[in-house]
């Protein structure tokens, strides 16, 4: 099981949160990868990421490029650049 | 990623990421007490600027706000201290930033650094503060009438971040 994340603009449009089962994701598959399947079955995933100028991620809490891989258990997340300070 | 060593969890308890107000005179206190080491202190606060479209507005219309990623705020925050600390020769360092609705004039964020110099102390604060701009995971939100945005971030502050010669999507905290 996969928690992917979302905040800011990603998250009014998608919600918070939601659940991944690593079996339902091709074999080795990234975050980028992730983000892509997301977006290949909804449209509304599709758009929300469309939306967004550079989505960044962040992989259990440390952010991370689209080649990081994927394991079971991992919390993803998905949000606009960063505006804080 | 690099610097795994990097003792970011002995940080923590100087990162203080919520909605309480603070005083500068008292967080200043505190970060020198007990310390005759101290020759310099350096600190910065960031405040909410009014903006072009809440210009003129009657207050009750105007709306500001800031999400951010609970958990991962305060460890990117202390990932960063504990880097400012490996970079530079300071002795104590405190970060405090606001989250949650707020008004225009209301103080968001805080970065304070004590060193037995003063460069250091300088050029520590503006380290930190330009990781927290463009690393650490917070969203501004400005609503004037009901209409909602999403701040956009800025190339400046990447270019500030990127002076420091730090890698700009990932960081020290791997473990």
């Amino acid at each position: 099981m996969i928690t992917v994340r979302y905040f800011a603009s990603l998250r009014e449009k998608l919600g918070a949160q939601e659940q991944v089962q690593l079996s339902e994701l091709p074999v080795g598959c990234t975050v980028g990868g992730l983000r892509d399947w997301l977006c290949e079955r909804s449209t509304v995933h599709a758009q929300a990421f469309e939306s967004v100028r550079a989505v960044r991620a962040a992989c259990d809490q440390v952010m991370c490029d689209d080649d990081e891989p994927l394991r079971d258990g991992v919390d993803v997340a998905f949000f606009p650049p960063v505006t804080g300070g | 990623m690099m610097t795994p060593d990097l003792d970011w969890q002995a940080e923590l308890p100087h990162v203080r990421v919520g909605p309480a107000d603070f005083d500068l005179g008292t967080e200043v206190a505190a970060l020198r007490a007990g310390d005759l080491g101290v020759g310099a202190v350096v600190a910065f606060v960031g405040t909410v600027r009014e903006w072009q479209a809440a210009h003129g507005q009657p207050a009750d219309q105007i709306g500001f706000e800031l999400e951010h990623y609970p958990g991962m705020t305060e460890r990117s925050i202390a990932t960063f201290m504990a880097q400012a600390r490996r970079r530079f020769d300071v002795r104590g360092l405190r970060v405090i930033h606001r989250v949650g609705p707020l008004a225009l004039g209301d103080q968001i964020v805080m970065v304070a650094v004590s060193s037995a110099h003063r460069h250091a102390a300088f050029e520590c604060a503006e380290f930190l503060m330009d990781w927290l701009k463009t690393e650490a995971p917070f969203w501004k939100k400005e609503t004037v009438a009901g209409q909602g945005a999403w701040v956009e971030a800025r190339d400046i502050d990447a270019q500030a971040a990127a002076r420091w010669s730090v890698p700009s999507k990932t960081d020290g905290a791997t473990a």
